[in-house]
């Protein structure tokens, strides 16, 4: 079961990898980005409902404290994994913050992407998207402009521009806010880009996602999500008010101090994990990490 | 109106980019969006930048710390002044977006980099003034500031000064806060003790809901303490809380009150919560140390900072990872 579970964490990610990689090898420089066509674009637009078929565990029940299995991170974001305490999303400051552009499609993400064209012109100015979780919505703009200077303020959703390559809606985003890879502490730097492919087969739609974070990541991070075109999909507003759900002094931020998170062995205890192979890193998102991971002594349950 | 205007704004929540080239100006100024836009597009003197914040405020980029400009019916109204070298360059700026009087300076501390233009910029200006506050008083732009700052900058009588006399505040308070009404809005200015140095302060103007945090602040550094003028890590956090206070977002923990940092990006509550969390985390990462009896090089051997380090550490430069440890390391050491 546990050693299941692993193989098909990295068959899962070998997969994205493969596809990512095709669609990479597509890909144009950003510096290319121009003008949408007049016309003769794929229209993406449309609901989708999800599929959680890839990494169910970690997108819906959520994942488990100290799993970082699979993810090329750096010693920076695991020293953050260990230090995060749950508890720090109960501060009202924290409760309201929707997933970030790169992390939303991965959580409940009944999606949305419906286009906006100049009136006069008939040509594509953007596309626009909204998913179901705490309701982000991003634009794409498709009309050429620019990514705005440094200085600007980041935002949840950051500032996408996308290009057409083929059928395949390639979206590039900077001004991200900090956020993370995933949500049991593993951080996103707001100094990452994130380079998104979006393409359809029948009524699938795809995205490949890659993250590359220079503080938090040691090489490009890389995921596939997918939904099934929906029609009749409702999606239902997601309002959200901060309350004070534990009373405490002013300025009390949970975290773990260095050596006292007692839960960091809990997941590769609980599944037979080696715990030196749940502290992830770039090595264990591949394939060979398999021979690896046979040699090393399992935890005892 | 779905489309174009309300429709990116919200799609980026964003829009903060768009809301500072159209949207903020019109609400700014009144003027429509094509007169704004041309305006805008008007070139900064060189290496200045000029954004549109919200409201009536401006935020000066490139001057030395990040400036925050006011501009209404009663004039211009500036917080933080930059670089003495960079003055030419402000008042020119400030001029391609308004030919008013500078009525104004607000300055949040004492740091060269953000007083350093007062004297330049300053004197250009002209306070309203007249009745009994007598004759002369309205030559010059009024500089307020806590009144450490003026302490740091004057000296007694006889005494080499740390800046030249018209570059002092010329109106100080020592209390909590002083409040202002100018351009139409009201404006709090509120000290912090002992934070970035002792003389901090935070200026928020309620109407355009921006705050101008001075450099308690910054996206660039791990925060700057300057221990010879009393700032100090607990003074920081401290601040930073009340910062987290006076900032409401608008929704999803997005926009709402922006806040103009000392130096680097311009940000929202949202990225003053992130780093309030990283300086309180390392704040009791080396202060449990302390209280085990660590030594200072312990300390920086068992590396508190290294979850931040690619995001906000130095080696070189004025204000390394390594000063930064040192500084709060210090600074809990001390006997209470």
């Amino acid at each position: 079961m546990e050693t299941k579970m692993i193989r098909l964490t990295i068959l899962g990610g070998l997969a994205a990898t493969a596809i990512a990689a095709a669609a990479i090898v597509v890909s144009a420089p950003v510096s290319a980005q121009g003008p949408a066509p007049a016309g003769g674009f794929y229209d993406l637009s449309g609901e989708y409902a999800p599929r959680y078929h890839e990494d169910q565990p970690e997108r819906i029940p959520g994942p488990e404290i100290a799993d970082y299995l699979g993810l090329p991170i750096s010693e920076a974001a695991r020293v953050h994994g260990d230090s995060w305490n749950a508890s720090i999303l109960t501060l009202p400051e924290h409760q309201c913050k929707p997933h970030p552009a790169d992390y939303a499609p991965r959580g409940p993400a009944n999606l949305r992407i419906w286009k906006e064209l100049d009136t006069a012109s008939q040509r594509l100015i953007a596309f626009h998207t909204h998913i179901s979780w705490q309701a982000p919505e991003r634009t794409i703009w498709m009309d050429g402009r620019p990514h705005p200077p440094e200085y600007a303020a980041h935002t949840w959703q950051g500032f996408s521009t996308g290009r057409f390559e083929g059928d395949i809606l390639t979206v590039t985003t900077t001004h991200l806010k900090l956020g993370w890879i995933r949500r049991n502490g593993i951080p996103r730097s707001d100094l990452a880009t994130l380079t998104e492919h979006y393409y359809r087969h029948g009524d699938v739609l795809t995205l490949v996602s890659i993250i590359d974070d220079p503080v938090y990541l040691t090489e490009p991070f890389i995921r596939t999500t997918n939904w099934v075109a929906d029609p009749r999909q409702q999606i239902a507003p997601y309002p959200c008010d901060a309350v004070v759900e534990i009373d405490r002094p002013q300025g009390v931020v949970p975290h773990h101090l260095p050596g006292t998170n007692s839960f960091i062995p809990e997941f590769g205890t609980k599944h037979g994990i080696p715990i030196e192979a749940t502290r992830g890193g770039a090595e264990t998102q591949y394939p060979e990490y398999q021979l690896k991971l046979q040699s090393m002594p399992k935890p005892q349950k | 109106m779905r489309g174009t205007e309300v429709g990116h704004m919200r799609g980026f929540g964003l829009g903060v980019w768009f809301v500072l080239t159209v949207v903020g100006a019109v609400v700014a100024t009144g003027v429509t969006p094509k007169a704004r836009a041309q305006q805008n597009q008007a070139p900064a003197p060189a290496d200045l930048r000029v954004m549109p914040v919200q409201g009536s405020v401006y935020m000066i980029v490139g001057a030395g710390g990040n400036i925050a400009l006011q501009i209404g019916d009663e004039g211009v109204l500036l917080v933080d002044t930059g670089l003495a070298q960079n003055a030419d360059k402000v008042v020119d700026a400030i001029r391609k977006l308004t030919d008013k009087p500078i009525r104004y300076i607000i300055n949040t501390h004492v740091h060269a980099d953000h007083t350093g233009g007062n004297e330049a910029i300053g004197t250009l200006g002209s306070r309203v003034a007249g009745g009994n506050v007598g004759a002369g008083a309205g030559v010059g732009a009024g500089i307020i500031a806590h009144e450490n700052v003026l302490n740091r900058m004057s000296a007694p009588t006889g005494e080499q000064a740390a800046a030249p006399f018209s570059a002092w505040p010329t109106d100080t308070y020592f209390t909590k806060k002083k409040e202002l009404h100018v351009n139409g809005e009201a404006i709090i200015i509120e000290h912090q003790p002992a934070a970035h140095t002792d003389g901090d302060s935070f200026v928020h103007f309620r109407k355009s809901d921006v705050v101008s945090a001075g450099d308690i602040f910054v996206t660039t550094t791990f925060p700057i303490l300057d221990a010879q003028r009393a700032g100090g890590i607990n003074g920081i956090v401290a601040a930073l809380n009340r910062l987290i206070d006076i900032t409401i977002p608008k929704e999803k923990q997005e926009a709402g009150t922006y806040v103009i940092p000392g130096h680097g990006r311009l940000c929202d509550e949202a990225d003053v919560v992130e780093y309030r969390d990283m300086v309180t985390i390392v704040r009791d990462r080396i202060e449990d140390l302390v209280k085990k009896g660590r030594t200072l090089a312990q300390v920086k051997a068992a590396r508190p900072t290294i979850d931040y380090d690619g995001r906000y550490g130095a080696t070189t430069g004025f204000w390394t990872t390594e000063m930064f440890i040192d500084a709060v390391y210090n600074d809990l050491s001390k006997k209470k």
